[in-house]
């Protein structure tokens, strides 16, 4: 929206924005959490209301207790990546799981990003 | 244990990049994947929903077909704070908009060509060439297959000289690394002189 003005990026021409943090507790609409496929999740909180809780959604805390991407979610579930979304979007919404967004080329990689996967890489 | 709301998420949580594994069906996408991943290759499936025209006359009614593409990933942890996954892509034309979700924000891509059937890698290096995202081409060989050189394959499929060209054997980590070097590199290359 507005507060784009400034970043003298063409919308049309790059798509969407993804904010570099997800973050909870309202400070965005639930329904406009932007999550990727490599979108990380995990956790918030130990303590989880179960009953106020679909039972996949409970399986999903479970499974974010470790960080992971919103696509191994997806796989462990056996449930696909577009309802896992949304799912994981309701979560966030209500300050159960925290995300973070993927590094993007809108984002320019750094090198010492770079860097990090080629040594990554190295010691495989 | 006491949660702390006001914890910034990127004190705990990792960032995720992404590079791609494509090449036509066959050509050995999963078993790079594999060969590299600290897991188990994992499966997804998206489901897509397309509008579908002119196929059937159903009298001014929208029909919309939903389409399941699988897609294989592993996962290469690179230090605390930054994740790899590696993404197999769908082989079929059918899929590219598929692709173009994968495709956004990608690193980079390894087109796998398998040189029994090279031209099933045409419409990989056409996507990431038109898309902008730096690749090499890794031919894989397979044991009987008739091995080209590097100038035959580049040769082959029109590929601009600052493409690398390698060849590997997808089954070999060591190989498959070599690969992944040489996408990164190109890319850091890429960016220093942008075309």
């Amino acid at each position: 929206m507005s507060e784009q003005h400034d970043l003298g990026l063409d919308s049309d021409a790059t798509g969407p924005l993804v904010r570099p943090y997800v973050m909870t507790q309202g400070r965005q609409r639930g329904d406009a959490v932007q999550l990727d496929m490599i979108s990380v999740v995990i956790a918030a909180r130990a303590e989880v209301d179960e009953m106020a809780l679909e039972p996949e959604q409970v399986r999903i805390l479970q499974l974010c207790r470790r960080a992971q991407s919103v696509a191994e979610v997806s796989a462990h579930l056996d449930v696909p990546v577009a309802v896992v979304k949304v799912l994981l979007g309701d979560l966030i919404g209500r300050g159960y799981v925290l995300a973070r967004a993927p590094y993007t080329t809108q984002s320019p990689v750094s090198r010492d990003i770079l860097q990090a996967v080629l040594d990554g890489i190295q010691r495989l | 244990m006491a949660s702390n709301d006001s914890e910034r998420a990127d004190d705990r949580i990792p960032a995720a990049i992404k590079i791609l594994i494509a090449g036509g069906f066959g050509a050995g996408k999963t078993t790079l994947v594999g060969a590299v991943s600290e897991i188990a290759p994992l499966s997804t499936e998206e489901v897509m929903t397309e509008a579908s025209m002119g196929v059937d006359d159903l009298s001014g009614v929208e029909a919309k077909t939903t389409t399941t593409v699988a897609l294989d990933f592993g996962r290469i942890s690179i230090n605390d704070d930054l994740v790899l996954y590696l993404f197999g892509t769908p082989g079929q034309e059918r899929f590219w908009f598929m692709w173009e979700e994968l495709a956004l924000g990608a690193l980079g891509a390894v087109v796998l060509a398998d040189t029994r059937r090279l031209e099933t890698c045409f419409p990989s290096v056409d996507f990431f060439e038109r898309r902008g995202v730096p690749f090499v081409v890794a031919v894989n060989c397979f044991e009987g297959a008739h091995h080209y050189t590097e100038g035959e394959v580049r040769e082959a499929l029109s590929l601009a000289d600052r493409v690398p060209v390698l060849l590997c054997d997808a089954r070999r980590r060591e190989s498959d690394k070599a690969v992944l070097l040489a996408l990164v590199r190109h890319v850091a290359e890429s960016m220093a002189t942008p075309v």
